[in-house]
């Protein structure tokens, strides 16, 4: 009888604990729909569209900061992936032996650094390289030439959306590079060896075993690394500038992200439609990486499937 | 005959597309070293210099003042003991309900999803959600509300671990104490779970090194303080958003405190995973 109680009680327990972590996805949304709510009723979808950002006016619009989280992601990803997938390379096919493992461990160990580390690192010890060797240059060469030197105006000081993303790739290749190297490490070695044995090239067992074989995983990996950044705050927000301009299309110019624009202003922000947009900007952040995740979850499990009939 | 297959064109060609992209590859490997090297020979040479026992036993400081980070690192430490605490028993019962309960129920894979979910939400999300669910109730930034939104990022990441490391225990061990007539609660208390220690110790231990660092859901939760508060209905200072406000400041004696708290947050941080990888190993 007391052994049943007990029994009863603990899966009780656990039957709760589960049925909290539920809630709190479903929390998580109400509360923000809440919050946002009057926002969303006074801007509407208009929101999406509007750059104008004014707490004078109380007039809000997020098209600046959604466009810099996406932008510092794109070029985050654009950057990383093929460095992750040359790490990765490295690791499984390419390295010798006694240096897989204090590599391997580094990569992993390096995914662990708190963000604020790589955010303050870019600000002060990055931001004025990227200026003097690689900002200053491009304008001298570009200057005069049309469209172009557009895109690399602005103060030589290394703070923009290009800073943001390049900060965000660092820290995202440790995550999608060890992420990569668990997949490709989940490859038979027969399949290796047999097309090894008729001759192949490493470069393509690689590209016509491994990576076929391991699709999945490396699409899994590439969008857990997006949502990463999308919902990066500190890594963007000391580089980003925090200015709310979509005027000069240069990568050089101060910009803003949703994540940075939370961070700098939602404390010091009074209540009412200030701090309703502000969160209507995290509730659509919410959105974005949610649908990423999922997306990436149902394409795991569609390739998966097809994988399972073909072979 | 084979003097000539491998003189082919074709053969050459493979060769050189081979070579070409195997030292892409090991060039991509040299660029991340690159990055790598490159941050944490910063950390290490701005952080010691930054170094000194003020940092341990003085307050944060006014711009140009001298002081350190005690009241700072105190309210780190508080802050993510207590969302250890609240979070692990969470993650714990949750984990277990989905590897032991619920595992082939419609329940427990809504709650994996989500999880999956939660696990890698933007964590300024998780702040903005505390401040609506606890700081507008009640009107004021406390580190009760810094605990609650550490402790979200917590269960997740528990959660994960405690399910993986239960699912690796051989059914055999459940049923010889199932046989034995052990009570469930008690076969997983101390059968299963206890198999399973190593594994869910370590996930808490990535657990803390994961919100140690953690500076935007403190942002506006608990906020920060000037001064050495143990009132957790208080707004209070932790590591992380003081390094942010410190390193965003133009004064010299502010930045060089930032760097010092970075040195020690990633000592920290680097520290706890190198240790729980010590643990599963030898287990």
């Amino acid at each position: 009888m007391n052994a049943r109680l007990a029994d009863r009680l603990f899966a009780f327990g656990a039957k709760g604990a589960a049925v909290l972590t539920l809630s709190l996805l479903a929390g998580i949304l109400l509360s923000l729909l809440f919050g946002a709510w009057p926002a969303i009723e006074k801007f509407g979808w208009h929101f999406f569209t509007s750059t104008v950002w004014d707490p004078v006016q109380n007039n809000y619009g997020g098209l600046v900061m959604i466009y810099g989280t996406l932008a510092t992601s794109v070029i985050a990803l654009l950057i990383a992936v093929p460095v992750s997938f040359g790490i990765a390379l490295f690791l499984t096919e390419l390295s010798p032996a006694w240096l897989k493992r204090p590599l391997g461990t580094a990569v992993e160990l390096l995914a662990a650094i708190p963000s604020i580390v790589y955010g303050m690192w870019g600000l002060l010890a990055f931001g004025p390289v990227l200026a003097t060797y690689v900002q200053q240059p491009l304008q001298k060469a570009l200057a005069g030439v049309p469209y172009l030197d557009a895109l690399v105006s602005g103060p030589p000081v290394g703070i923009g959306i290009f800073s943001a993303g390049v900060i965000l790739a660092i820290m995202v290749i440790p995550f999608i590079a060890s992420v990569m190297r668990d997949v490709f490490e989940v490859t038979p070695p027969l399949l290796k060896e047999s097309a090894y044995g008729l001759g192949s090239t490493t470069w393509e067992v690689v590209s016509k075993v491994v990576l076929p074989y391991t699709k999945t995983g490396v699409m899994g990996g590439v969008m857990l690394g997006l949502g990463r950044a999308l919902g990066e705050t500190m890594a963007v927000t000391f580089v980003i500038g925090n200015m709310n301009q979509l005027s000069s299309p240069s990568v050089f110019e101060a910009a803003n992200s949703i994540t940075s624009a939370l961070a700098n202003e939602f404390a010091e922000a009074g209540e009412g439609l200030h701090q309703a947009s502000l969160i209507y900007l995290g509730l659509v952040l919410f959105a974005i990486t949610t649908t990423v995740l999922a997306i990436s979850k149902i394409l795991l499990a569609q390739l998966k499937k097809r994988e399972g009939k073909t072979s | 005959m084979s003097f000539a297959l491998t003189n082919n064109a074709q053969y050459q060609r493979r060769k050189w597309v081979n070579r070409f992209a195997l030292t892409l590859a090991l060039s991509a490997m040299a660029f991340g070293l690159f990055w790598l090297l490159w941050i944490l020979w910063d950390i290490v040479r701005m952080g010691v210099q930054g170094l000194s026992v003020a940092v341990f036993t003085q307050m944060t400081p006014a711009p140009n003042d001298v002081g350190g980070l005690a009241n700072a690192i105190y309210g780190s430490g508080l802050m993510v003991l207590l969302a250890t605490l609240v979070g692990t028993p969470i993650g714990v019962m949750a984990g277990i309900y989905l590897a032991e309960y619920g595992q082939k129920t419609w329940l427990g894979s809504v709650t994996r999803f989500v999880n999956d979910i939660l696990l890698s939400a933007p964590s300024i999300v998780i702040g903005l959600f505390v401040y609506t669910l606890v700081v507008v109730r009640f009107k004021s930034f406390s580190a009760i509300a810094g605990v609650l939104a550490l402790a979200l990022i917590v269960i997740p990441v528990v959660i994960r671990t405690t399910e993986n490391m239960l699912m690796l225990v051989p059914n055999a061990l459940r049923e010889a104490a199932f046989a034995l007539g052990t009570p469930r609660w008690k076969v997983i208390l101390s059968v299963t779970l206890k198999a399973a220690r190593a594994g869910v110790v370590t996930g808490v231990l990535l657990a803390v090194a994961r919100i140690s660092g953690e500076t935007a859901p403190l942002l506006f939760t608990a906020l920060s303080n000037q001064f050495w508060s143990s009132d957790i209905t208080q707004p209070m200072a932790s590591l992380p958003v003081t390094i942010f406000k410190f390193a965003m400041s133009p004064y010299e004696n502010w930045q060089q405190l930032a760097w010092a708290g970075v040195f020690i947050i990633t000592l920290f941080v680097l520290t706890l995973n190198i240790l729980a990888r010590w643990i599963t190993r030898t287990k």
